[in-house]
Parts: C-alpha cells; sequence; structure tokens
C-alpha cells in the first residue's frame, strides 16, 4: 500500500498516468509520520504551499472572481439584448468579418503567450522577449480592431446612449476591451521587468500570472464570440 | 479646472452637518498636533501605516471599523430622534437631510463598520489559528486596508463636501440614475463603494489562499478551528459576490456619466435588473458578515465550556451549505417585484431551507454548552446574548420568507426589525465578543470584566427596547425611512424605541469608558500568559501580544486542538518545547505601497466624483507608477536573526511556561 | 518550473500544482509544443465551426443557439485542457474545485437573472395589441396616464 512512496521521483513529471496519477494506492496517511507528510493530497496536512503554488493560486481565485464579474455584464446582455428601443440590432450591427480577425489575433495570442511560457522554462530570454512581444503586439490589434468597431458604430448613431440592447453590448465587449488593454499594459511592463531583472522569481510567477489573465481573457472571448456576436447576428 | 466642485458645495446654510464637520475636523487636528508633539509619527509610519504584519493590518480594521461604528450609530440616533420629533411636525432634520442620514447609515454600518470589523477579526486571527507567519501577500493585505480606508474617506468627505447618496443604502434606479438624483451623493456612494470593494475583494483572494494553501504542518482541513472553516467560507463569498456589485455599480456608474442606458426609465434601460443584480451581491453579503460571527461564536462557546465544539463536522458541513445555498435566495429580497408564483415558490422554499444550516449550528452551540463548564464572562455573555436573539431574528426571517407574508410586510419597519435583529445580535455582537475575546491576544492586557458586562447588559436591553417596538409597529403598517409621522396609533412604539436608543448609548459609552480605562490600567491587567481564557487553538500558544513572526518554531498539528493537547501534555509532565534550536525567520518586509495607493485611489475617487477629469487621470498615473515601483523592488524579505528570534521566544514565553506548569498543580 | 537563482521557490510539489503548471508528462499530448499546438488546432476548429454553425444554413435554425453553446464550452474546455493544464489530477484537486465553486457560481448569476427577469410581467394583465403598438411608439415619460389614455400626450 504505502510502497510507492518509495519510487515516486521528484522531477517533474510525477503524477502521470504510469505512476497511479489518482493515488487510489495511497497510504491513509496516519501510520507513520513519513507517510502523512507525503501522503497529504486531499487531506492538506502537508503544510504551506510552495512560494510559487500560493502565488498563481490566489491569482487563479482572482480570476474565477474576474470571471464572475463578466457573469453579471453576460446576466445584463442577456436580459436586455431585446431591448432595442426600435433601434438597430446586433443582427444588422455586427461585422462578421471583423470578429473573425478579432477571434484569430486573440487565439493565436493565447497560443503565442503559451509559446512564451515554454520559452520562459527553458530560461532563454530571446525566446520569451520575442513570444511576448509577438502576444502584446496581437492583443494591441484586437484591441484596434475593436476600437474601430466602436467607433464605426457610434458614428451610425448605434452608440450605448442609442438603447440598452447596445449600452449592455458596450458594456460586456469593452469590459473585455479594458482588461485586454490592461492586460497590455501588464504585459509591457513586465517585459521591460525582465528584461532589467532577468529570470527572477518573482518575476517568474508574475510571468505565469500573466499567462493565466491571458489565456482566460480568450475565453472570455469565445463566450462574447459565440453568444453575443454569432448568435446576434444569427437571429 | 475643478469640474463641478465650487464653493457651493459647502452646505453653509446647513448648521447640523457644517457644525459635526466641523466637530470632527478640529477633533481630527487635535489627534494630529497631539501625534506631532508627542513625535508618534515615525512609531506611526514605522509601525502601522506601512506595516504588513497581518496582525497590525488586523488592529487598524478594527480601529476604523470602530470609528465608523460610532459614526453610523450617531445617524442611528439621529434617526431615532427626528421621528420622536416628527409626530404631527416636521422634527428638526429636513427630508433630504433624513434621507442621506438613512442612506449613509445603511451604507456606514454594513460597508465601513461591519465589514472591517470582521476582515479586521480574521485578518487578526486565521494565521495565528493556522499556526503560520503572515497571510498569502502580506503587501496586498495592507493595500486592501487602506483602499477600506480611502472609501471610509470618502464616505465622510460627503458630509462636509457636497451630499451623500438620498437613495437608501442601496441606490435603487432609476432613482439613483441622473435624471432623478442629479447631484454628486450618488457618485460619493458609488466611488466609495467600488474603491473599498476592490479592497475587500482583495482581502476575499488573500485570505482563501491562506487558508486553502498555507496552514502548518499537520493542519488537514478537518483540523482547521472552526473561525477559519467559517473565514472561509466567508471570504469564499466574498471573492464570489463582490465582483457582481462591482460590475452592477459600474453599470450604474456608465449610466450616471456616459448616459448608458442600463437602469433608466428609458430606451429600453431595466431598473428591475440593478434590483436583481445587486441582491445577487447582497444576500451573501448578508452571510459574509455573519459567518465570521458563527466562527467567533464557536471559539467561545467551546472555550467558555472547557469543552471541544458540540458536531465539528456537521458544523463544517452547514458552514459550506450556507455558502452555497447564500447565492440561491436572493430574489427574496424582492419578492414583491412581480416575478410569477413558479419563481417566488422556488426562492421561499431555498430561503426557508437555508434557515436549516443556521439551525444546525444553533444546537451545536447549544449542545457544546450542555455538559460543560460553562464560565460566563463577557465574551461568553455576548455568545449567549447573539444565541437568543438571533434565534428570533431568524425566526423572523423565516416568516418573512414565505411570499404572501412578504407582500404584507415588504418595506415595513418589521423588516428593518428582523434585519437589524439578525445583523446586531449576529454581526455586532458577534464583533464585539470577537473583540473582548482576542483583546488581550493582540495587546497583552485584559479589558475591565464589569464594564464589559455592564456594556453588553445595556446594550442587549436597548437593542430589545429599540427594535421590539419595530416589529410590532411594522405590523400595524408603518413603512421604514419615514421622515415624519401622522398616525397616533404609532407614538407609543417610537416612543419606546426612542429610549431603547438611549439605553444603547449609555452601553456603547461603558464600552468606550471599558476601552480608555482599560488601556490606563494596562498594567495591572497585563496577561503574561497568553492564554488568559484557558483556549484551545494555536493562537493562544504564542505569547501576547505576538512577537511580528507568531511562532518561533513552526507548530505541528496532530490534532483538532492543538493547543489544549499540548498544554495536556505539560500537565502530563512533559515539555512541548523539546525544540531548542533557533533558525533566522524571514519576513516580508514593510511598504508605503499601500498608503501610497490608497492615496492615489483617494485622489481618483473624489475627481471622479466631481468630474476633475485631468486629476482623475493624473491619479491613475501615480497609481500604475506605485504598482511599478513596487514590482521593481529587489528585497522583498528581512531576515529576523536567530539569536533574536531565540532572545524574543525566550523573554515572552518564559511566563507562560510558568504559568503552563502551575496548571500541572492545579489539576 | 525550479530556478536555480532561486532555490526556495522550487515548486515541483507532487501533491499540489500551482494553476497553469505543466505537470503534464511529456509523453502525452497537452504537453510542451505539441500541446499548444494541438490545442491551437482544436480551438480554431471549433472557432470555424461556430461560425459555420451561425452563418450557414447547415443547421436547423432553432438549434443553432444550442450549437453556439455547445461549441463554445467545449472550446472552453480546449483552453482549459490543453493552455491552462487543469487535469483531473490529485495534485490539481484545488485549482479543478475552484473552477467549479466559479462556473456554479456564474451559471446561477446568469440563468437566475435571465429566469428572474423573463417572469416579471407574469403578474401584469395582458395587454391589447393596440396598447403594445402604442407603447412601442411613444417613451414611456410621454405617455399622459397610462396605457390606455390615447395617442401620446402631445
Amino acid at each position: 500500500m504505502n510502497d510507492h512512496f518509495d519510487t515516486m521521483p521528484s522531477d517533474i513529471t510525477a503524477g502521470s498516468a504510469r505512476r497511479d496519477p489518482y493515488m487510489l494506492g495511497r497510504s491513509s496517511g496516519l501510520r507513520d509520520g513519513r507517510s502523512r507528510q507525503e501522503g497529504a493530497t486531499g487531506r492538506g496536512e502537508g503544510g504551506p504551499a510552495p512560494k510559487f503554488v500560493t502565488v498563481t493560486y490566489g491569482f487563479w481565485i482572482f480570476l474565477l472572481s474576474d470571471i464572475i464579474m463578466f457573469s453579471a455584464f453576460f446576466a445584463s446582455y442577456a436580459v436586455l439584448v431585446n431591448a432595442t428601443d426600435s433601434g438597430p440590432t446586433g443582427k444588422q450591427l455586427f461585422d462578421l468579418t471583423r470578429v473573425a480577425v478579432q477571434t484569430g489575433l486573440l487565439l493565436t495570442s493565447t497560443f503565442t503567450a503559451g509559446m512564451a511560457s515554454l520559452a520562459i522554462e527553458r530560461r532563454s530570454m530571446p525566446g520569451a522577449q520575442a513570444w511576448l512581444v509577438v502576444t502584446g503586439v496581437l492583443g494591441a490589434l484586437f484591441l484596434l480592431l475593436e476600437g474601430q468597431e466602436f467607433i464605426t458604430m457610434i458614428g451610425e448613431n448605434a452608440g450605448p446612449t442609442r438603447s440598452a440592447f447596445l449600452s449592455a453590448f458596450f458594456g460586456l465587449v469593452g469590459c473585455h476591451g479594458v482588461h485586454v488593454g490592461l492586460g497590455v499594459l501588464w504585459l509591457g511592463t513586465m517585459m521591460a521587468q525582465l528584461w532589467v531583472k532577468g529570470f527572477r522569481a518573482d518575476i517568474l510567477r508574475r510571468l505565469h500570472c500573466f499567462g493565466l489573465f491571458w489565456h482566460a481573457l480568450d475565453i472570455i472571448w469565445v463566450a462574447i464570440f459565440s453568444l453575443v456576436y454569432l448568435l446576434g447576428a444569427s437571429q | 479646472m475643478l469640474g463641478k466642485l465650487d464653493w457651493s458645495a459647502i452646505p453653509f446654510d446647513q448648521p447640523i452637518p457644517l457644525g459635526a464637520a466641523l466637530i470632527v475636523f478640529i477633533a481630527g487636528l487635535g489627534v494630529l498636533g497631539w501625534i506631532t508633539v508627542k513625535g508618534y509619527w515615525p512609531y506611526l509610519w514605522h509601525d502601522w501605516i506601512t506595516s504588513v504584519d497581518h496582525k497590525r493590518i488586523g488592529v487598524m480594521y478594527i480601529v476604523l471599523a470602530m470609528l465608523m461604528l460610532l459614526r453610523g450609530f450617531v445617524d442611528a440616533i439621529m434617526m431615532r430622534t427626528q421621528q420622536l420629533l416628527a409626530i404631527h411636525g416636521p422634527g428638526y432634520l429636513p427630508p433630504e437631510h433624513f434621507d442621506q442620514i438613512f442612506s449613509a447609515h445603511g451604507t456606514i454600518m454594513i460597508f465601513f463598520a461591519s465589514m472591517p470589523f470582521m476582515i479586521g477579526l480574521m485578518n487578526f486571527v486565521v494565521p495565528l489559528q493556522l499556526g503560520i507567519r503572515d497571510v498569502a501577500f502580506p503587501t496586498l493585505n495592507s493595500v486592501s486596508f487602506w483602499l477600506t480606508a480611502t472609501g471610509a474617506l470618502l464616505v465622510n468627505i460627503s458630509l462636509v463636501v457636497g451630499e451623500f447618496a438620498r437613495t437608501g443604502w442601496l441606490p435603487y434606479a432609476p432613482l439613483s440614475e441622473l435624471a432623478y438624483s442629479p447631484g454628486v451623493g450618488v457618485d460619493y456612494y458609488l466611488w466609495a463603494i467600488q474603491i473599498s470593494g476592490v479592497g475587500t475583494l482583495l482581502t476575499g483572494v488573500n485570505l482563501v489562499t491562506t487558508i486553502l494553501k498555507m496552514r502548518a504542518p499537520g493542519m488537514g482541513y478537518l483540523r482547521m478551528p472552526m473561525f477559519c472553516w467559517t473565514s472561509l467560507a466567508s471570504n469564499l463569498l466574498i471573492v464570489a459576490a463582490f465582483p457582481i456589485l462591482t460590475a452592477t455599480l459600474a453599470m450604474l456608474t456608465l449610466d450616471r456619466y456616459l448616459g448608458f442606458h442600463f437602469f433608466t426609465n428609458e430606451a429600453g434601460g431595466n431598473q428591475m435588473m440593478f434590483v436583481n443584480l445587486i441582491w445577487a451581491w447582497g444576500h451573501p453579503e448578508v452571510y459574509i458578515l455573519v459567518l465570521p460571527a458563527f466562527g467567533v461564536f464557536s471559539e467561545i462557546f467551546s472555550t467558555f465550556s472547557s469543552k471541544p465544539l458540540f458536531g465539528y463536522r456537521s458544523m463544517v458541513a452547514a458552514t459550506m451549505f450556507i455558502c452555497l445555498v447564500s447565492f440561491m435566495v436572493w430574489l427574496h429580497h424582492f419578492f414583491t417585484m412581480g416575478a410569477g408564483a413558479n419563481v417566488n415558490t422556488a426562492f421561499g422554499i431555498a430561503t426557508s431551507v437555508i434557515a436549516v444550516g443556521t439551525g444546525v449550528k444553533i444546537y451545536n452551540w447549544l449542545f457544546t454548552m450542555y455538559g460543560g463548564r460553562v464560565r460566563f464572562e463577557t465574551p461568553m455573555l455576548w455568545a449567549l446574548g447573539f444565541v437568543t436573539t438571533f434565534t428570533i431574528g431568524g425566526m423572523t426571517g423565516v416568516l418573512l420568507a414565505v411570499p404572501p407574508a412578504d407582500y404584507v410586510l415588504h418595506n415595513s419597519l418589521f423588516l428593518v426589525a428582523h434585519f437589524h435583529n439578525v445583523i446586531i445580535s449576529g454581526v455586532l455582537f458577534g464583533a464585539f465578543a470577537g473583540f473582548t475575546f482576542w483583546f488581550p491576544k493582540a495587546f497583552g492586557f485584559r479589558l475591565y470584566e464589569g464594564w464589559g458586562k455592564a456594556a453588553f447588559w445595556l446594550t442587549l436591553l436597548g437593542f430589545i427596547l429599540v427594535f421590539a417596538p419595530l416589529y410590532a409597529v411594522g405590523l400595524e403598517g408603518m413603512t421604514r425611512r419615514l421622515q415624519h409621522i401622522e398616525v397616533d396609533a404609532w407614538v407609543p412604539w417610537i416612543v419606546i424605541a426612542a429610549s431603547g436608543i438611549a439605553v444603547m448609548l449609555v452601553g456603547a459609552a461603558c464600552q468606550i469608558a471599558q476601552l480608555f480605562l482599560s488601556i490606563r490600567d494596562r498594567d495591572q491587567l497585563r496577561d503574561d500568559t497568553g492564554d488568559p481564557w484557558d483556549g484551545r487553538s494555536l493562537e493562544w500558544s504564542t505569547p501576547s501580544p505576538p512577537p511580528p513572526f507568531n511562532f518561533a518554531h513552526q507548530p505541528h498539528v496532530e490534532n483538532e486542538e492543538p493547543y489544549w493537547s499540548m498544554k495536556q501534555r505539560v500537565i502530563d509532565g512533559q515539555d512541548p518545547r523539546t525544540d531548542r534550536h533557533y533558525e533566522p525567520i524571514d519576513m516580508p518586509k514593510n511598504t508605503p505601497t499601500g498608503f501610497v495607493t490608497a492615496f492615489f485611489a483617494t485622489v481618483i475617487g473624489f475627481a471622479l466624483i466631481w468630474h476633475i477629469w485631468w486629476l482623475s487621470i493624473l491619479g491613475f498615473l501615480g497609481a500604475y507608477a506605485t504598482f511599478v515601483v513596487f514590482a521593481w523592488r529587489d528585497q522583498a524579505e528581512i531576515v529576523i536573526p536567530a539569536e533574536e528570534v531565540e532572545r524574543i521566544d525566550c523573554d515572552r514565553t518564559a511566563a507562560q511556561m510558568a504559568w503552563l506548569r502551575r496548571g500541572e498543580q492545579v489539576r | 518550473m525550479t530556478d536555480k537563482t532561486a532555490p526556495s521557490d522550487a515548486s515541483t510539489d507532487t501533491r499540489d500544482a500551482a494553476p497553469g503548471e505543466e505537470t503534464i508528462a511529456r509523453n502525452e499530448p497537452a504537453a510542451g509544443v505539441p500541446g499548444y499546438l494541438l490545442g491551437y488546432g482544436l480551438a480554431i476548429l471549433l472557432t470555424a465551426g461556430s461560425f459555420v454553425a451561425a452563418r450557414t444554413g447547415l443547421i436547423y435554425q432553432p438549434a443553432v443557439i444550442s450549437a453556439l453553446v455547445v461549441l463554445a464550452l467545449a472550446q472552453i474546455g480546449v483552453h482549459l485542457v490543453f493552455f491552462l493544464h487543469l487535469t483531473t489530477g490529485p495534485d490539481n484537486t484545488n485549482n479543478i474545485l475552484a473552477l467549479a465553486f466559479g462556473v456554479l457560481i456564474v451559471a446561477l448569476i446568469v440563468l437566475g437573472s435571465v429566469w428572474i427577469m423573463d417572469h416579471l410581467d407574469q403578474n401584469m394583465p395582458p395587454m391589447k395589441p393596440q396598447q403594445l403598438a402604442l407603447l412601442a411608439r411613444c417613451p414611456a415619460e410621454r405617455l399622459p396616464g397610462g396605457v390606455g389614455d390615447g395617442p401620446c400626450g402631445a
């Protein structure tokens, strides 16, 4: 029962399928001190987590709260989507070509953010900076297109003050845009910091958090393009 | 240049707010002058304002909460006396001022008195109970506190510069929209709550992470003290609910500032959506406040009955049950909004069901006392007062959970009596109980028992005298927020309620006297043991006040009541402190980041309230620069050398060990 | 992600993985560059699927919403697995539980709000078609007295 701990390697691959990933065979962790230390999964008896885990978990919790904030905007949008006050509807306003390009940009940038994290893991400064800059540029292009869309709509008398539907639309999409903008600002700051300070532990933690943030924003965007743009344009 | 701000913002024609502001201003100047004369600024700056020590931040939260509690209490006195004096007459508060008073009372009591009090207690106690040296993100903790203080500051600035909201503590649309509230009152509300809301959210993230990831070795989930469990539930609710508040208020802000139509009358806006969203936050908020108090009471019942908590696991289950179900009942705040029978029934049933969780807790507390050696000291008195009165408040809540009954009672003083009945006996008594319970831990001396008991009995009596009549007068049809009264049948009840608040005032005076006299006589009240109440959890194993690093050696936890078992071992003749080897300890370095961030947040908030756009941009730039400077620092921790740790530990534990051994002979 | 410059910050804790940390073995599909490429490819496919579903008549019109929701959920799943490296392993329990809590709250807010707000006119008497037409033509504040009082109070 207890012997798989003896074979447990400490490298990063621990927990893979070859080695009883669900630790079904783990001991109850109560028989002796050592197994209590190691068999702590699910009981939380292992003592404080390493700082890397703590920091990213905290950020994970923050991201969830952010997603809940978006859900309030989604709820408003869902409730107000038909309150067009005889004004333009989504079907008349949404330009799906632009949305497709935006989706491509953001999806690619989330991929390049992943590449950046691999480069960071290799401690390759040029690789990391290059992938990060691509990520930031893609994010900025996305914002540019969104700005263009907003300006066009306001020019067509379809700004947020026109109807509750448009208020909800601008609120939801704008909130995502603000997040992308803040992400780009954060990314620029982090790149400068990485350049000056190198792969320091706290910078690695922050870069990892940035990766989480960026992937989460793409998840929000998936919901936006599906449920706002595509659904709006198809009805 | 200055947006909407000019001299007309200062209410020269209104003697009451101006006089109050003048008194506050002079008192503030006096305090600042006293600090300067005594030369306390360096001490304040290094040991408090820039501190990232969770204990000091917790204490600062509670100081803020107590100040705001007084401010909110003054508002309460004004409302009660206004209703007393305005029987068939105008009273002394004109309607627009009365409206600001009840709005400020609710806002301050919930956001700036109850929240900081509970967060302060959690901040102080949770790391100590978990056997760790600080929270997960110490600097963030400091930022959170100072942002909360910013919100409180903005609300109080509104007393002198401009006005506060007249919309009630939740600014229901469309009354709070620009068309019906053109002044800056609602803007003060919005920015104060947004800024302090960010602080609260960050606290939630911080404490959830701390509790889930940073417990002492051996402290499994089912070995955490009950206060940590309720803190976990409460902070999970903060993390899940406060974003809804942020989003809702952001929508209202967009409506007011940029002409959006989320909740307006025109262009398809939906006012009911505001009510819906704000209560999707508002109901969990109730449990955010009361769950930590439940934790405090659990600790107190167990400690003062000298017994382990009865039904620990059912208590955990009930806590997490409340945590989840509290998100499924929000409609009961607006049964009368017009939803169909299906919706009202579902939420009515869910509301009755959530009372089951609380019921489980009540029985657990009663059974904890059963067969115990109960000691009636001040914290225990607050806890007993809570159990008896809270049960009544809970039962009137179940009454209101029935939609047809709610149609009759909605918006009446019966409702007001109900929620004060649960908030005062739950949250406020919990706050006072926790305050008296952990005060010796924080400062190393006890509070006077006599004054504490007097404060308890007077507050309890006053509380019943105020709110029992309000139940009755609510059933007679009196609605809430009435500036004057024209119905003679209500008058006797209003008079009794007003007399009750006088009793509560004396209770509050006793509490203040208790604090001041105890500080004056602190040398007589000194507690060297670190364990004045014969406690059971880890916070009592440290000296009082705990050293900056809390524990010289990281504790190893082997059961649910680690300190109790440690004491048992001493009684059995074992020395628990076999580990005489000291190591240097890394502690997070103090930083002014929190204070500076809050300074810029204040600037941003004030500038946005008054439409001074350039100043708000400057504020945002300043805040960004603060973050960059913080992120750029090279050294985040200071090392306390081993000799220093040893010195502090030996000094402070000598008395404690002597006391522990004395226990050997007693038992 | 161990760093030689910061030995105290090691995170190769087998019991507890940080969110987004790649604890997947190198020989598994979601690891390294191939993992990101696979995730990227799947996400593109699903996105394209959504666009096709919405823009062409391939799907029975009333079912488009279901198709879009399903495709969006699938893509979110892809993101979670391939980009955020969530696994069902014991080291990810805390991360998954937090996510599940968040998803529950999101569902409660969105579905609950839609349900509640949909019900708000349940207790209202039904309007006659001409009343509805009038309401559509006149902004609320210009209506005299009530809906049935006649044309817009000009």
